[in-house]
C-alpha cells in the first residue's frame, strides 16, 4: 500500500465509490480529461467515461441545479466548484433546494448530492481562490458541512457524505493537499460525519480547530509541550452537525478553550464553538475562552495573504494568555 | 407554414489566414494607414508583454498570469473602438483593450504579483473602467448596470464587456444581454471565443451554431467576426458601439480567436488537446496576418519591426523594473480599505496585527 497525499485520498475515494456504486457520478468545470484543476478526478474519465465524469459548461449555477435534479432522481452526484470562491452562485440552489429537499417535500424527494471546493488561503493563488467561507454553509440547516485535514480523513470522510442521504458541502484544505503523504488502505471504510477528531490528548487546555489550521495547532501543541503544557488538539472535521460532545468533554477535562479558524472573526464557526461552551461548560471554565482566526478582512492578494492565516505563534500566544486567566 | 421568427447571423472577414485582403469594401479606417499602424504596433507591444509576463512567472517573479497570446487582433480592436467615456468591463485577459486605455504593465503585474493596487489604473480612461474579473461572467451585468446609468442619466456612452466562450454559458452573461435588450440599454457584449474554457472544448460547451445567436434571444444585434483579423473586430465592434450610442440598441459580436497559450501559467494545455490544432492556429496568427497585410502595402518593413522591438524591450524593461521595486504595501494595507471608514471594532483588530507586525505582543 502506498501512502498518498489528502488530494489523491479524494480521487481514491471517488474511485472507490464510483466502482462500487453506478449511481454516482462527477461533474464540474474541467473534471473530465483533464482531471480537475488540481487533479482531483485524475484517470476518472478514462475508467467510468464521459457520462459518468461530465465536463459541465462553464456555469456554477448549472453545475448545481443540475447536481440537484440528478440527486432527486436516484444518482448520487458529487460536483465540483472549482474553487471555494466561486461557490456563491451554487448558494441558491444549495440553500433553497438541496438542503430543504428533503423538508418541504415531507421526505418524498431527497437531495444525496456532495458539492466539492477546494478551500481556503496559503497557496499563492489569485483574487477569489483563497476564501475561507464554511461558515455561510454552516448555518444552513439541512445541510452537512465537512472539511477534512489529513488524507486518512479525506478518504473517509468523502465516502461516508457520497453514502450520506442528504446533501453535503465538502470541503477540502488546498493549502495541505500535498502537505505529507499517509497510508490509506482502499477498503472502502467510511467514517462518521459527526464525530469530532481528538488528534491529541491534553489535560491543560483544549484548542479546538479544522482545516488546514490543525498543522499550525498541532505545532503549537508542540511548542506548548515543550514548556510543560499539555494541550488537547480537537479536529472538528464535521462541522455541522457538530459534535459537541467531544468538546464539552475536553473542555471540561483541561477548563480552557482556544478555537482557531481560518476564516474571518466575526460569525464564523469558532463564534458557535464558544457559545456552545459557554452555554454547557461555563462552570468548567477557568478562564475566558479565546479566539485565533483571520482578521474581519478580505483574503489580501497574495502578498500579505500569510498576514491572514493564523499562524503558530498567534495559537501559542493565545494560550498561554488563556493559561494565564486562571 | 406561418414563420414567427428567422434569424442569420453575419461572418465578417477582411483579411484572411494569408493577410490577402478579401474584401474590397474596407472600412474607412482601414484606408487611414498609419492608423492601422498604430493598431499593429499595439498589437506586437501586447505581445511583446505576455511573453515577458511569462518569463516573469516561470522565474518566480510573478504568481499564476493568464496569456493574452493569439488574442492580440481581437482585443486591441475592441479597445480600439471604444471613446474614452465608454466603460469596459473586461474578465482577467483582455490586455491589449486595456494597454489601449491606458492600464500599464505595470497594474498588470501587481495584480497578479498579489498587491492589490494593480486594480487602481492611473490612467484615463482606464481609471473609469472595472478592474478585473475572475469570477466568470459576472462583469457582463456591471456593464449592463452601467449601461442603464448611462441610459438614465441621458449620456451618450456605452457598456462594452467582455466574456469568453465558456463564459457565455454563465447565468449572469444570458441575464446582461436579456435586460439590455428588454430595456434598449447600450451594451456591446463581446464573447471573445477562444476555443477552449481551461480544457473544455468550444463544441461541449453550447450546441448553439454560433455563441454570437445567444444575442438574438435577447433581441440584439448580433455578428461573428474572424478575431484574429483586426479589421474585422474594429468594424464591427465600432458599428455596435456607435449604434449603442445613438440609442438604436446593444449588441452581442463573437470574435473567434484561439488560445495559442495555456489557460493560466497553472495549466499545462498539453493534457487535453493536440499539437495539430495549435500549430494549425498558428497559422492563422493575427500579428503575421495583419504585417503582411501591412508589408503589401509598403506601410511596414523589416526595419520598422525592429526599431519597433527595440522600443518595446525599453518600455518592458522600464515597467517591470518598476513592478520589481514595488515594496509590499503595510499589514495595516489589509483592513483599511474594508470600509469609508474603519470600525472601531476592526481598528482594535489593525491595532493587534499591527503589535504583531511589530513583534510587541
Amino acid at each position: 500500500m502506498a501512502a498518498i497525499t489528502l488530494i489523491e485520498a479524494v480521487t481514491q475515494a471517488l474511485a472507490y465509490e464510483m466502482k462500487h456504486d453506478k449511481s454516482v457520478v462527477v461533474l464540474g468545470e474541467d473534471v473530465g480529461v483533464n482531471g480537475g484543476v488540481f487533479r482531483a478526478t485524475q484517470g476518472l474519465s478514462d475508467k467510468f467515461g464521459e457520462w459518468r465524469v461530465f465536463d459541465t459548461p462553464l456555469d456554477e449555477t448549472t453545475i448545481a441545479g443540475v447536481t440537484v435534479g440528478l440527486a432527486a432522481q436516484g444518482m448520487k452526484p458529487v460536483c465540483e466548484a472549482q474553487f471555494e470562491g466561486f461557490i456563491y452562485p451554487m448558494m441558491e440552489q444549495i440553500c433553497c433546494h438541496a438542503a430543504r429537499m428533503r423538508n418541504r417535500t415531507r421526505g418524498r424527494l431527497t437531495c444525496p448530492a456532495v458539492f466539492r471546493a477546494p478551500w481556503g488561503g496559503g497557496i499563492h493563488a489569485p483574487e477569489h481562490h483563497s476564501e475561507a467561507n464554511e461558515h455561510l454553509f454552516t448555518n444552513v440547516p439541512g445541510l452537512r458541512v465537512v472539511l477534512p485535514s489529513s488524507p486518512a480523513r479525506a478518504y473517509g470522510l468523502l465516502l461516508a457524505a457520497i453514502r450520506d442521504p442528504d446533501p453535503v458541502v465538502f470541503y477540502e484544505p488546498k493549502r495541505i493537499y500535498r502537505q505529507y503523504k499517509e497510508e490509506v488502505p482502499d477498503d472502502g471504510e467510511a467514517l462518521p460525519l459527526d464525530m469530532c477528531f481528538v488528534l491529541r490528548d491534553g489535560t491543560d487546555i483544549t484548542l479546538v480547530t479544522w482545516g488546514a489550521e490543525v498543522k499550525e495547532t498541532l505545532e503549537a501543541a508542540d511548542a506548548l509541550a515543550k514548556e510543560g503544557i499539555s494541550a488537547e488538539v480537537i479536529d472538528v472535521a464535521t462541522l455541522t452537525p457538530l459534535d459537541f460532545d467531544t468538546i464539552a468533554e475536553s473542555v471540561q477535562k483541561t477548563g480552557r478553550c482556544v478555537i482557531v479558524q481560518e476564516a474571518p472573526k466575526t460569525a464564523g464557526f469558532g463564534a458557535e464553538i464558544a457559545a456552545r461552551v459557554a452555554e454547557e461548560c461555563i462552570f468548567d471554565l477557568l478562564a475566558p475562552v479565546a479566539r485565533v482566526s483571520g482578521w474581519d478582512i478580505h483574503t489580501p492578494l497574495y502578498r500579505l495573504e500569510m498576514k491572514q492565516l493564523p499562524n503558530t505563534a498567534r495559537i501559542v500566544d493565545a494560550a498561554k494568555r488563556t493559561l494565564a486567566a486562571g | 407554414m406561418p414563420i414567427a421568427a428567422k434569424f442569420e447571423i453575419e461572418y465578417l472577414q477582411y483579411l484572411d489566414a494569408e493577410g490577402k485582403q478579401v474584401r474590397k469594401d474596407l472600412p474607412e479606417f482601414a484606408q487611414d494607414i498609419d492608423q492601422m499602424v498604430e493598431l499593429y504596433k499595439l498589437m506586437v507591444s501586447t505581445r511583446v508583454f505576455d511573453t515577458k509576463s511569462i518569463a516573469l512567472q516561470r522565474t518566480g517573479k510573478l504568481g499564476t498570469y493568464a496569456s493574452c497570446l493569439g488574442h492580440e487582433a481581437t482585443h486591441v480592436g475592441i479597445g480600439a473602438s471604444m471613446k474614452p467615456e465608454d466603460v469596459f468591463a473586461p474578465s482577467y485577459r483582455e490586455y491589449g483593450a486595456q494597454l489601449y486605455r491606458g492600464v500599464r504593465p505595470r497594474d498588470v503585474y501587481m495584480y497578479w504579483g498579489g498587491d492589490e493596487r494593480g486594480n487602481d489604473y492611473q490612467n484615463e480612461p482606464a481609471k473609469h473602467d472595472f478592474a478585473w474579473s475572475v469570477p466568470i461572467g459576472t462583469q457582463c451585468l456591471h456593464a449592463a448596470g452601467s449601461a442603464l446609468a448611462f441610459k438614465i442619466r441621458k449620456e451618450k456612452r456605452v457598456a462594452v464587456c467582455t466574456i469568453g466562450d465558456g463564459g457565455s454559458s454563465k447565468a449572469d452573461f444570458y441575464g446582461a444581454i436579456n435586460v439590455a435588450g428588454a430595456r434598449d440599454l447600450p451594451l456591446v457584449a463581446a464573447i471573445v471565443n477562444n476555443q477552449w474554457a481551461i480544457s473544455v472544448p468550444r463544441k461541449i460547451q453550447s450546441g448553439a451554431k454560433t455563441l454570437a445567436q445567444k444575442g438574438i434571444a435577447a433581441g440584439l444585434f448580433c455578428i461573428q467576426v474572424d478575431g484574429n483579423d483586426i479589421i474585422a473586430v474594429k468594424k464591427a465592434m465600432g458599428d455596435a458601439v456607435e449604434r449603442a450610442r445613438a440609442g438604436k440598441g446593444g449588441s452581442v459580436v463573437e470574435c473567434v480567436t484561439y488560445r495559442l497559450g495555456d489557460h493560466t501559467t497553472a495549466d499545462d494545455a498539453r493534457r487535453y488537446r493536440g499539437k495539430d490544432e495549435v500549430e494549425d492556429a498558428w497559422t492563422k496568427d493575427p500579428v503575421k496576418r495583419l504585417r503582411t497585410w501591412l508589408e503589401a502595402k509598403k506601410a511596414w518593413n523589416k526595419k520598422k519591426e525592429e526599431k519597433l522591438q527595440a522600443e518595446c524591450d525599453e518600455w518592458m524593461d522600464n515597467e517591470v523594473n518598476t513592478y520589481l521595486e514595488t515594496k509590499a504595501q503595510p499589514v495595516t494595507a489589509m483592513f483599511d480599505y474594508t470600509f469609508a471608514e474603519l470600525p472601531a471594532d476592526l481598528m482594535k483588530q489593525r491595532d493587534e496585527a499591527i503589535a504583531l507586525e511589530q513583534g510587541s505582543h
